[in-house]
């Protein structure tokens, strides 16, 4: 091993030191990135169904401890990655921007299930349903299809933000996009919408980061 | 209880009240709505409870619905009250039954119909900074996404 044929005094001293261990040479970097994938650790927040599926996949019969996420904090201040698991109704979306506020850097989103990633089937027709987290300026991560997704996607989901945070130099999400607290409302008109209507969006994505 | 009887009762006190007499419920004058539920609540009728407030945009006219039970004579009446486009208020029952609060803020929320005298005439549920009403036909907000047009169903399948 290098440290053995350095031959070092100090090297020389710790290894006789502990006899029959290992040094492992690394990078503090990579030390760091390996440390923050293992320890993933999401806020206590579910909005509907998908919720019992997080629950379900932190209990012990799928149990993300054992890749260090079952530490379901109740504080956005101790968090490490927001899983959006549920229907935004447009009252929680104002919620969500400030939990996603209160989370401290580096912090990381996991949009859970098709309400979550672009309205899922309850958008249309409704007064109250936010078209997805990105809708709302939360940069998302990783998206996690199914309806609701089975507790396996979930730690699908888990582990590609794990591969994401340890295959990049410094991994961060994406830039927020011009921020809804900026205007103040965001999804709240002050003032009424004009008669006469807005055309039904037709042909985009309502959950794609292009069209927020 | 029959309806008949509650209608024939209600006549003879407000013989101009009731404009309309349908199989399960009564359509009575706006104006005589007050009058008219404090002789439901006391009384030989009896309804005691109001468990239900509600609202229905008729595109040209709206209509405030309410439900009302008799626990003593063991029947239900639902009441019905027209409002023209211009003048979207009516009297509020809080007074007599205390369910009311809740049940007109609702109304209030979702179809923008006033209640004279009501003790607390705020938003229950909605966001407190919108001024549209989501329940009327011609709602429509910016991120309101509407169902696309269906064309019906292909055949030859």
């Amino acid at each position: 091993m290098a440290i053995e044929q350095q031959k070092t005094p100090a090297g020389e001293k710790y290894m006789q030191k502990f006899p029959g261990g290992e040094i492992i040479i690394t990078k503090s970097e990579e030390l760091l990135k390996w440390a923050k994938g293992s320890s993933i650790w999401p806020m206590t927040f579910g909005l509907s169904c998908c919720a019992i599926e997080m629950m379900a996949t932190g209990a012990s019969k799928f149990d993300i401890d054992r890749i260090g996420s079952g530490v379901f904090r109740a504080s956005p201040r101790q968090c490490d990655v927001m899983i959006v698991a549920g229907t935004i109704c447009v009252k929680m979306g104002e919620c969500m921007k400030k939990l996603y506020a209160q989370m401290p850097e580096p912090k990381y989103v996991i949009a859970m299930g098709n309400c979550a990633i672009g309205g899922g089937i309850f958008y249309h027709d409704t007064y109250s349903v936010v078209a997805g987290t990105e809708r709302l300026g939360i940069p998302v991560d990783v998206h996690v299809v199914g309806c609701p997704p089975r507790p396996e996607g979930l730690i699908n989901g888990i582990l590609k933000l794990k591969e994401k945070i340890e295959s990049k130099e410094t991994y961060t999400h994406p830039p927020l996009a011009p921020s809804d607290h900026a205007k103040g409302g965001g999804l709240l008109p002050k003032a009424p919408a004009p008669k006469g209507g807005v055309e039904p969006k037709s042909g985009t994505q309502p959950g794609s980061p292009n069209n927020p | 209880m029959e309806l008949s009887q509650v209608v024939q009762t209600i006549r003879e006190k407000f013989p101009e009240a009731i404009t309309e007499e349908r199989p399960a419920a009564i359509v009575i004058k706006k104006e005589a709505l007050l009058a008219v539920a404090q002789f439901l609540k006391s009384g030989e009728l009896a309804f005691d409870n109001l468990h239900c407030v509600t609202g229905v945009d008729w595109k040209d006219k709206m209509e405030v619905v309410y439900h009302l039970y008799s626990f003593k004579n063991r029947f239900m009446l639902t009441l019905k009250v027209f409002l023209s486009l211009e003048d979207l208020s009516v009297e509020s029952l809080c007074g007599l039954w205390k369910s009311a609060n809740w049940l007109e803020r609702e109304t209030y929320d979702f179809f923008g119909i006033k209640f004279l005298n009501h003790p607390d005439p705020r938003r229950i549920l909605n966001p407190d900074e919108w001024t549209d009403w989501p329940l009327r036909k011609n709602f429509d907000r910016p991120d309101f996404v509407r169902l696309p047009q269906s064309e019906g169903l292909k055949g030859g399948g």
